[in-house]
């Protein structure tokens, strides 16, 4: 039992934060009710996410990763894993996968504590990761529910080819969208997508902005930490409804009033007072969040700009959806999601991001589970120091394996880190 | 052994643990050529052909290279052959190659052409994104603009410009190539003491580090040898099929360790590309359209192809069914995403049609296999002792 002495101290949020919670908990209830309410559901992943295309026909997304996150989150991840792996899935393979699997076999209770809904559709949107298609073969086979494959060609040379656009867009007309209308019993209406696309722009717009006041001196933002929870409605289910445009319109007002009075990112424990200034790369922990935060936030890092919070799309180079032209903007913005980038894409955005932003340097945040961000990472810091001159970090964690998550090596390396680039500016070098 | 099979293994091991590809440096000299490095699974080698380039096959280091550099590129719980060939890369090894091409396995290989492109900028890296809609109006198109692409590619880098008839003439080649390998793997499923698989493995490795003239020469020897090697003599072995290791292939001293276990293995993933396609190729018409029809409708379920409407693992227990394979051995390399993930669904097929089966996993560069070889051991007895 817990005394008031030893109470968890309360964790401060914005109120967008408390937001954009209540907005996917709302989701998560109304995908427990679809078994009543006669909603259909399909299973789909968040690069390369075509919501607006899903909403076009009243389907309900779901997001094996967010479950995943969000069991990561919720302490649960060490059990579902440990569940797949007695199953036979290998301990070398990601752990959003086997974290998933041991979720479903567990009942598939989200994070409302009501029960999922098994899959109408599995809309495999084979964008920037190998290993999502092998997921869906794995849910394909749990479920038996019917699979709409889109197959999203990787920006090799660093480029959208015309080919790569034509492609992707006849597997739109001639897969996907047969497949939603099977699974909706509903025809596809352009119209009605391109309606959503214009407010997908427009949230983007606001979500752009927020991004971008973290080049202001303090931040007002955490560009990492904190930016999980900023992408959450537009990673997820929100992109392109009215709710969307309500939340980044908020959020960014919600900015504009910290910037004005020169304030810092709230973390968990209060308002950071900003030391260092850093650019991550990767994703970020989720089995020990909080306490991953805690170790930048005691050290007053702040991170201006990171490469997660492109995983669903990069819209701080310029792309936002297109109401003109509905599929191929879909197409565009699948192939521009972050890991569908080449290295050398990968490394020009991350050193702008070091110039623009005025970071102190680049840290890597290396998952074990996902080859799709870490392989190469160590080149990729190589080339963002030569290029920058701006000193790289090094750590290593996991999505959603505890045992993964090594709190006093990561604390270690990370001081060490932020000591080198004190040590650097007391010498009167680039940090 | 006889003198003739000696000589031949003897040669193809030799070109198999040439590092430094000294057959494509010869290759070179003689005709002044382009040489294009290779990563497994699957390439158009015919097209390369056409052009005037000899395609190379790149399969890591093995077990012969100490890893000096490459282990820098990667964090432990990446898999092996792209630190090794980061390390031959960068040791010179492969200063005789003007290009590479990085085919779509998995996030590794696939991230590690951008590696490619920012180590060595001048040299052709090319991504080669393979469909996974195999629809020939969809896939098929976007297939074909690819290899457009890199036929043009080629072709700026110095390479014949892309003909048809050219093109006609290198499908017939390597039919006649892919007609050898499926002849002895036909001899091995029928005789396996007649053609070990360590021989056949070094045999199919030397065939993608020359000319394809020559590798249909040493083949074509080989056969003859071993068609003529009556004193090898049947064993009461079990027989197998090993797949997994269609990538980061095994050491050859494990493959050795199965056959000492007492495993016959009677078909395998190793070297796929030249049994990527399991037909022959049409040798008129519009070539280019046989390339695409070809890869979209005779490729082999490989772990990195989506599989859509079959069932999984359909297709491995045809191959167990052809081959007279008395049991499956999941042998992945670790941390292979495309092989590790697939094992549990193809397991769950096997199991269900009550084949034998156990699993292990290598590294291209182990050198202990006293675990491997008594697990091995133990399956076979098990196969030989309790199978109906």
């Amino acid at each position: 039992m817990t005394t008031p002495a030893e109470a968890v101290p309360e964790v401060r949020k914005d109120g967008s934060q408390h937001k954009q919670k209540q907005m996917i908990a709302d989701h998560f209830s109304r995908l427990a009710r679809a078994p009543r309410t006669g909603d259909k559901c399909v299973y789909t992943f968040v690069p390369g996410n075509l919501t607006e295309l899903l909403l076009s026909f009243d389907l309900l997304p779901v997001l094996p990763e967010i479950n995943a996150l969000q069991s990561g989150m919720r302490g649960k991840s060490r059990e579902y894993i440990s569940l797949a792996e007695k199953q036979g899935h290998s301990e070398d393979v990601c752990t959003y996968v086997k974290c998933d699997l041991g979720m479903m076999k567990s009942g598939n209770v989200g994070p409302t504590g009501e029960k999922i809904p098994d899959p109408d559709l599995l809309l495999l949107s084979y964008t920037g990761c190998f290993t999502f298609m092998k997921w869906f073969e794995i849910l394909r086979q749990e479920y038996g529910a019917p699979v709409a494959m889109l197959h999203v060609p990787y920006q090799g040379d660093g480029e959208i080819t015309a080919a790569m656009r034509d492609y992707v867009v006849e597997q739109l007309r001639r897969n996907v969208i047969p497949a939603l209308e099977r699974v909706s019993g509903k025809s596809y209406d352009e119209d009605r997508l391109s309606e959503l696309l214009a407010r997908s722009a427009r949230a983007e717009d606001d979500l752009v902005w927020v991004l971008e006041s973290a080049k202001n001196r303090p931040s007002p933002i955490d560009a990492y930490f904190g930016g999980v929870y900023y992408i959450g409605p537009i990673f997820t289910a929100f992109r392109g409804t009215d709710e969307a445009i309500d939340y980044y319109r908020e959020l960014r007002a919600e900015v504009e009033q910290r910037l004005a009075d020169g304030r810092g990112p709230l973390a968990p424990d209060g308002e950071i007072e900003e030391r260092f200034r850093l650019v991550v790369e990767g994703p970020p922990n989720w089995t020990s969040f909080r306490e991953f935060w805690r170790m930048f936030a005691d050290e007053g890092a702040v991170v201006v700009a990171s490469s997660y919070t492109k995983v669903g799309g990069v819209y701080d180079t310029g792309f936002r959806h297109d109401p003109a032209r509905p599929l191929e903007s879909l197409a565009d913005y699948c192939m521009g999601c972050y890991t569908n980038l080449n290295l050398p894409r990968r490394v020009e955005l991350l050193s702008r991001y070091v110039v623009d932003y005025g970071a102190d340097g680049l840290l890597v945040n290396s998952v074990k589970s996902c080859n799709s961000f870490s392989a190469g990472q160590l080149m990729i810091l190589r080339e963002v120091e030569n290029r920058t001159g701006a000193p790289g970090g090094f750590i290593e964690s996991d999505l959603v394996d505890p045992r993964y998550f090594a709190a006093s090596n990561i604390k270690n390396r990370l001081e060490s880190y932020l000591q080198m680039i004190d040590q650097k500016r007391q010498a009167g070098g680039t940090a | 052994m006889t003198g003739e099979l000696e000589l031949v293994v003897a040669e193809a091991e030799e070109l198999f643990r040439d590092l430094r590809l000294g057959a494509v440096r010869r290759w070179k000299e003689e005709t002044g050529g382009l040489a294009v490095g290779y990563m497994p699974i699957y390439v158009p080698l015919e097209l390369f052909h056409a052009q005037g380039v000899m395609p190379v096959g790149i399969f890591g280091g093995g077990d012969q290279l100490e890893i000096i550099r490459g282990d820098a590129y990667y964090q432990s719980y990446i898999c092996h052959i792209p630190r090794s060939t980061i390390e031959l890369g960068l040791n010179g090894a492969f200063d005789c190659l003007d290009g590479m091409v990085f085919p779509a396995i998995c996030d590794v290989v696939r991230n590690l052409s951008g590696m490619w492109k920012l180590q060595f900028p001048d040299r052709l890296v090319r991504y080669l994104d393979v469909p996974q809609n195999f629809d020939p109006e969809v896939g098929g198109r976007f297939y074909r603009a690819e290899l457009e692409s890199l036929a043009a590619e080629l072709a700026a880098r110095g390479a014949a410009s892309y003909d048809a008839s050219r093109l006609r003439e290198s499908i017939a080649v390597y039919n006649e190539l892919r007609g050898r390998v499926r002849d002895l793997y036909d001899l091995r499923r029928r005789e396996p003491w007649k053609v070990p698989t360590h021989e056949l493995y070094v045999l199919l490795r030397a065939s993608v580090v020359q000319p394809v003239e020559a590798s249909i020469r040493l083949l074509d020897r080989y056969r003859e040898a071993a068609l003529a090697a009556d004193e090898r003599r049947p064993m009461d072995q079990a027989r197998v099929l090993v797949t997994g290791s269609f990538c980061e292939q095994p050491p050859l001293g494990l493959i050795r360790t199965l056959e000492r276990s007492g495993c016959y293995v009677v078909d395998d993933d190793f070297v796929q590309i030249h049994r990527w396609m399991e037909c022959d190729l049409p040798t008129g018409g519009d070539p280019l359209a046989s390339l695409v029809d070809a890869f979209l409708a005779d490729s082999v379920a490989s772990p990195v192809r989506y599989i859509g409407e079959e069932t999984k693992g359909r297709a491995l227990l045809e191959r167990v069914e052809r081959s007279g394979a008395e049991g499956v051995l999941f042998c992945a390399p670790s941390f292979c995403d495309p092989a590790l993930l697939d094992q549990p669904m193809i397991v769950a097929a096997v199991e269900a049609a009550g084949i034998p089966w156990t699993a292990f996993k290598y590294a291209e560069n182990n050198g202990q296999f006293q675990v491997i070889r008594e697990q091995a051991g133990t399956f076979s007895d098990s196969i030989k002792l309790w199978s109906d």
